[in-house]
């Protein structure tokens, strides 16, 4: 495998490109489409590594904090392209959505040239409205289920 | 001996055929979609996946859609396809103290930070059958209300009591990768890491016995429940080819903290005992009963008496798994012709041994008295 480290800038660029990582794995895939549409992106890329399912075994740690065990696997599918220009998109998503991981990788290698980087981010801000959205109004719901305690008074003065 | 037995082709592919036409039910009623089980049996597509060991929620609903709605049949559906998959690899462990919660009690603590949070829960329901579910209607809304400033921040309980010394620290990781028993066989002793796997895979309905068995006194523990937290967790992976972790996306959890009988030594002053539950999606029970049995399997590593069912490690881990444990009972469905003409032989040879011996004494009787 080829070394794609390189195209990995410092680390503001590296959790810039994660949380665009993030919004493409909660997105829907025709919001993807979308996206993708809006950055007017003639480039078509060519399949690094064909979108393909597989399993990652999801770890959690003894007691929350501890050693690590292995809780059960997750189906996760993954793609990898690469643009004429050379740049390399990857995607990591939970569950069985091809079509979704190879937009997802088409919009990283989109974003990993820095003339585009702010174009792909906006393209991607409505879903990150939505998901703000029913993130906030599931937040409301769950709120409203929280416990107000009160002693009662005990008559003894 | 073993004679090859041919046939029954055709009568199986029929078979197979009536249960596709039987699967369907009554064609008049409309026919079920996978997002339907996925979004309104929301509790057991979390059960297929927990006992099935693989998070997917559409698949886990459609094994579902397949098996009829039995439960354990979805989970051999789920674990034989995880099996045609290549693994990519381990995900960094989820951080459960970060959760999104949407759920999260202590029966240990009345105030905490973050607050005690219902949630959707069965409790405090009155358990009358809702008449009103029978007829299609609008969707329910949620009452809905500001979340106070500390809802984000809700450690766990067993830290606020960890921070005091009053209860016992986890294992630190010592960065060796964990067994895993879908790789290797379960060898005896297991380790916790183990243990909590094949708890986590287990029957729902075994674990909870046995947890239960514990508290009737088969292997107490004097458990209170320190922390129920529901909620999501993001999925972290480090691919090769990257070298950084990559968000997989969040799934729903459920984990148990459950604080246990205290112990103390010469060297240690006395502090609470942990068990631990984890589990896909809001599967409460499940937590609950694994902690339960996560604890009493420790019995030995704790200097405890060691005796009752729960904890003897070979006996829970042996029998937990409901797709071995099916397995090996309904394989006594499968024609066992030749064993059985085995035994029939010898019943009837030993019965005509037993009438000749019954039927000797009365001759030479007779014999005598001539």
């Amino acid at each position: 495998m080829p070394d794609h480290t390189s195209s990995l800038g410092a680390a503001p660029d590296l959790a810039a490109r994660r949380a665009v990582m993030a919004l493409c794995g909660e997105a829907r895939a025709e919001e993807l489409r979308a996206a993708l549409a809006e950055i007017g992106a003639a480039d078509e890329p060519e399949d690094l590594r064909a979108p393909e399912t597989g399993l990652v075994m999801t770890r959690g740690r003894i007691g929350g904090d501890g050693r690590p065990f292995n809780l059960g696997e997750a189906t996760v599918t993954r793609a990898a392209v690469r643009l004429p220009g050379g740049e390399t998109g990857f995607a990591y998503h939970l569950g069985r959505d091809r079509a979704k991981a190879r937009l997802a990788a088409t919009l990283d290698a989109f974003w990993q040239r820095p003339e585009r980087r702010e174009a792909v981010e906006a393209a991607l801000a409505p879903v990150a409205a939505r998901r703000a959205e029913e993130r906030a109004a599931e937040a409301r719901r769950i709120a409203a289920t929280r416990v107000n305690f009160f002693t009662m008074a005990r008559g003894e003065d | 001996m073993y004679v090859a037995v041919k046939g029954g082709e055709a009568a199986i592919a029929n078979a197979h055929r009536l249960l596709a036409r039987t699967r369907r039910g009554d064609v008049d009623v409309p026919e079920l979609a996978v997002a339907q089980i996925r979004e309104q049996m929301a509790l057991l597509v979390d059960r297929v996946m927990t006992e099935g060991s693989l998070h997917d929620p559409d698949l886990a609903a459609l094994a579902l859609k397949q098996s009829r709605g039995d439960l354990i049949e979805a989970v051999f559906l789920v674990r034989a396809y995880r099996t045609t998959l290549p693994r990519f690899g381990a995900s960094e462990p989820v951080e459960t103290g970060a959760m999104t919660l949407h759920r999260r009690i202590s029966a240990t603590y009345k105030d905490l930070p973050g607050g005690q949070v219902l949630g959707p829960t069965f409790d405090y329901t009155h358990r009358l059958i809702d008449f009103a579910l029978a007829a299609e209607g609008e969707a329910p809304v949620a009452a809905e209300s500001e979340p106070l400033p500390d809802a984000a921040h809700a450690p766990r309980v067993t830290d606020l009591l960890g921070n005091d010394g009053l209860i016992e620290p986890s294992a630190p990781d010592d960065g060796t990768p964990p067994g895993d028993l879908t790789r290797e066989p379960l060898d005896f002793p297991a380790d916790r890491a183990l243990r909590l796997q094949a708890l986590a895979r287990g029957d729902e309905g075994f674990v909870l016995a046995l947890g239960y068995s514990t508290q009737r006194g088969y292997g107490r523990t004097h458990p209170f429940v320190g922390e129920i937290r529901v909620g999501s967790v993001a999925v972290e992976f480090v691919p090769e080819e990257l070298g950084f972790p990559v968000p997989l996306g969040e799934v729903a959890l459920t984990e148990c903290q459950m604080v246990n009988q205290f112990h103390g030594s010469a060297e240690v002053p006395p502090q609470f005992t942990r068990g631990y539950g984890l589990a896909f999606g809001q599967s409460e029970r499940k937590a609950m009963a694994m902690a339960l049995v996560d604890r009493a399997l420790r019995a030995e590593e704790l200097g405890e008496p060691v005796g009752a069912p729960a904890q003897d490690q070979e006996f829970v881990l042996a029998h937990c798994d409901a797709l071995q444990a099916t397995g090996f009972v309904e394989h006594l469905k499968l024609p066992h012709y030749v064993d059985f003409q085995a035994e029939l032989e010898l019943v009837r040879r030993l019965r005509a041994e037993h009438a000749a011996r019954r039927a000797a004494p009365e001759t030479e009787m007779k014999e005598a008295a001539e």
